[in-house]
């Protein structure tokens, strides 16, 4: 246990880069299915269908990295779950009751009575706003701090709505990846509409995370620092003006590169939430609680360490399967 | 009310609403496996018939169970921050290995176990099935450990008031956690015979007589009669584990309140906290000394050897555990009785004695008795959780610390405002999932197809269908 050097350093710092990793595949994996659902109202009974099938047989698997990041929180760092969460207490009801509502609502849509399809689709799309909204603003919350004033909660609205703006981006580039025709060309559409909440978010997060605190501001502008890091935000911009470039020509012929906005948006993603990832280390809680403060004992931590080594790749390859399975464009699901 | 009760009934109300759907989740996933298997060898196209129907009904309520269980891993820091921050060394482990063993596992394969069976070959969706089972039973079994412990800790010591892990071959082999396990294993598997027993009776007295519900309804009775008695048998042990670890939960459980020989099973009581007696109660004769010890003179322990010097109470409340209690055993022996009357009359012989008569032996009175028991296991397994966990307070983790010391400094108004929320949304969707449950026995009876998950006669389906 030992070798690495003392337990107390390394083992918090790898269970907050896995747990980092977890919300990172989290945001973007749920994010495009919480996207498709914030869309709905913008498509056709039809398109609907369609776009349930692009993300009904990986919804779940897709939900379960929010778990994993929760747990994560809870068993290695249970002094800053504790803190994040009742600092929370209200957004997090409501996105659990979000999380409830879409979820049941993919089963009832097509099982419950006709008449009352549309009501399902209505709980599927309200239950993917309301969990959408309450994370971007428990997003805003946490670079604020966590602290309940007027300003704050402000910037949480804002960062409410791109991130929802944003969710509803990545989903219309994964439409675009999984359908084609015309439900294709209005996901390109869509995609064109929700960049803006996807820059404006990041740009929002960057300009005032170093505003709310020194410590992070000292991070980025000084020498040679900011020579390192600024790959990030070219890079970021990059990647923005040629997701604009391209998607004003899409759809190309033979539906070539179909997959390229989803991608390219998963980049930016993770751009961004590095940037973020590094102006936070090491604190847990924002300037109250490092996770080297917050972490388990570390006994505890290496017995989860051991399973997570062997359990983590087997998870990551039959993640690959299961999207191996139903790769290509999505087909009626059936159960036959 | 203040926020301690209020946070109490929340997570009752939560973890109340959630364990109904792996109650139901556990076992049909093995069932399902088996209607899969039975097709496999047989080729006989009534057990797919089978799968197809309770496939649905799997699907949904594996959908109720993930969302109302990822609503569980938040309120443990919403709600009880105080219980990970004392025992999180323990309790951090047991629940990560539970979401890195069974929850990634089942909710992959359930794709393709739902949706892959015409895109992968029948043993691989086989294998699908089995990991789906294999998951569910894995999740059950890290959350029995975790609980158990939570009832009967051992492999730990305390530095600091933190818990700190000394022997993990003891945490997760906890005495009460083996019986623990063995209870609910067979409360998930009674709980779905009788509802397959009660759907299927249903689709057979609406008409809906195919060879599909047929066998489903006989699968679901034998397995019903066999397992009940190895039900009571276990819950019998795992009742003695209990008074040998937490005796004052015996002590409520029995409504006991000396120290005694020759104890009365009751069964009937109005137990009084401020008196500290039964005030009314009927009682069959040294029952509870023989049931608790096997001796009729044996000794049962009392609440009152409960009390702590200051007068405060180490026992639980005595009402609600004594019912529970006595609801849980009550709904048992009635599962007992239907399960043999209906398994008997299927086994009479027909008239001319060319075979047994099966599910035409069924006369209607007994059909609609299934019918009205679908949802018995619902009501003897909450039984059961109330009797255990109830009877574990003022403990949250037996000896080592109470509820009282986990709960969140949160204001009253805001949990009570959270816990309306949850109580409407979890009535309107157990009300839903019930009413969709009829309704596909409905369809499935008039022959229409439920198979597939998007409706069929849309225009563009077909269209795409057909390209």
């Amino acid at each position: 246990m030992n070798t690495f050097g003392d337990p107390t350093v390394w083992l918090p710092f790898v269970f907050a880069a896995l747990m980092g990793l977890s919300i990172l595949i989290y945001v973007i994996l749920d994010g495009f299915d919480l996207g498709v659902g914030v869309l709905f109202p913008f498509a056709n009974e039809a398109e609907r269908d369609r776009m349930v099938s692009a993300i009904g047989p990986f919804w779940d698997a897709n939900e379960t990295w929010l778990v994993l990041a929760v747990g994560i929180l809870l068993v290695a760092f249970p002094a800053a779950h504790g803190a994040i969460l009742t600092a929370l207490y209200l957004p997090v009801a409501i996105m659990l009751v979000g999380l409830i509502l879409r979820g049941v609502a993919f089963e009832f849509r097509v099982k419950a009575p006709t008449p009352w399809k549309a009501t399902w689709n209505r709980a599927f799309f309200v239950g993917s706003l309301m969990t959408s909204l309450s994370q971007g603003f428990m997003l805003g919350m946490y670079v604020m701090g966590l602290t309940w004033t007027l300003p704050h909660v402000g910037f949480a609205l804002l960062t409410a709505v791109f991130l929802t703006v944003g969710y509803s981006f990545i989903g219309a580039t994964w439409v675009i990846h999984k359908t084609e025709g015309d439900l294709q060309r209005k996901a390109v559409d869509w995609a064109k509409g929700g960049i803006w909440g996807l820059v404006l978010g990041i740009g929002a997060i960057s300009a005032a995370t170093p505003y709310v605190s020194d410590r992070i501001f000292g991070k980025w502008f000084t020498w040679p620092e900011a020579l390192y890091l600024s790959p990030l935000p070219i890079l970021s911009g990059v990647l923005v003006v040629s997701l604009w470039l391209m998607l004003r020509r899409m759809p190309f012929a033979e539906d070539r590169y179909s997959w390229a906005p989803f991608a390219a948006a998963t980049g930016l993603w993770g751009l961004a939430f590095g940037g973020m990832a590094y102006s936070f280390y090491p604190y847990v809680v924002p300037e109250r609680l490092t996770i080297y403060e917050a972490a388990s004992a570390p006994e505890s931590l290496f017995i989860i360490l051991i399973g997570t080594c062997i359990v983590l790749p087997t998870i990551l390859g039959y993640t690959i399967l299961s999207y191996s399975i139903f790769r290509g464009k999505a087909t009626e699901l059936r159960y036959d | 009310m203040d926020a301690l009760i209020l946070s109490r009934i929340q997570f009752a109300a939560n973890i109340s609403f959630h364990i109904l759907f792996p109650t139901i989740t556990i076992a049909l996933g093995w069932v399902l496996l088996f209607f899969r298997v039975r097709f496999n060898i047989t080729k006989d196209e009534r057990w797919l018939e089978a799968y197809r129907f309770w496939v649905k009904v799997f699907a949904l309520s594996f959908a109720m169970g993930v969302v109302s269980g990822i609503t569980m891993s938040f309120q443990f820091g919403t709600n009880w921050p105080g219980f990970m921050e004392t025992v999180g060394n323990i309790a951090g482990p047991l629940l990560a290995y539970e979401v890195m063993t069974a929850f990634f596992l089942e909710a992959v394969f359930l794709g393709i176990m739902l949706f892959g069976a015409s895109r992968v070959s029948a043993r691989v969706h086989t294998t699908a099935t089995f990991l789906v089972a294999f998951g569910t039973t894995m999740s059950a079994f890290w959350i029995i450990v975790l609980n158990s412990w939570m009832h009967t800790p051992q492999g730990f010591e305390m530095i600091d008031g933190v818990a700190h892990a000394t022997d993990w071959w003891a945490i997760v082999f906890n005495p009460s956690m083996p019986y623990r396990f063995a209870h609910m294993m067979l409360a998930s598997f009674l709980t779905v015979s009788f509802l397959i027993a009660g759907v299927s009776a249903f689709r057979w007295l609406i008409g809906g007589r195919t060879e599909g519900v047929r066998v489903a309804l006989k699968t679901a009775v034998f397995g019903a009669a066999m397992l009940i008695p190895v039900q009571i048998f276990v819950g019998d042990m795992h009742g003695l584990n209990t008074l040998e670890y937490q005796p004052q939960k015996v002590a409520a459980m029995e409504g006991n309140w000396e120290t005694d020989t020759n104890v009365p099973l009751l069964l009937f009581a109005i137990p009084n906290e401020e008196l500290r007696e039964n005030t009314f109660e009927i009682g069959i004769p040294n029952l509870a000394s023989l049931i608790l010890t096997h001796h009729a003179d044996g000794e049962v322990p009392g609440l009152n050897d409960f009390v702590a010097d200051d007068g405060t109470a180490l026992h639980p409340r005595v009402a609600p555990v004594f019912w529970s209690f006595r609801v849980m055993v009550a709904t048992g022996m009635l599962m007992l009785a239907v399960s043999w009357g209906a398994s008997a009359l299927m086994l009479r012989r027909n008239a001319d004695r060319t075979g047994r008569r099966g599910v035409e032996g069924l006369p209607k009175p007994v059909l609609y008795g299934l019918v009205a028991m679908s949802f018995s296991g619902w009501l003897a397994t909450l039984a059961g959780w109330y009797t255990t966990e109830i009877g574990r307070q003022p403990w949250l983790v037996q000896g080592v610390m109470t509820t009282k010391q986990a709960v969140a400094d949160v204001p009253a108004g805001m949990v009570a405002s959270t816990l309306i929320a949850y109580l409407v949304v979890y009535a309107l969707l157990l009300a839903a999932y019930i009413a969709v449950i009829f309704y596909l026995a409905r369809k499935a009876a008039k022959g229409e197809p439920i198979g597939p998950n998007v409706p069929q006669s849309t225009k563009a389906a077909v269209t795409v269908a057909a390209e």
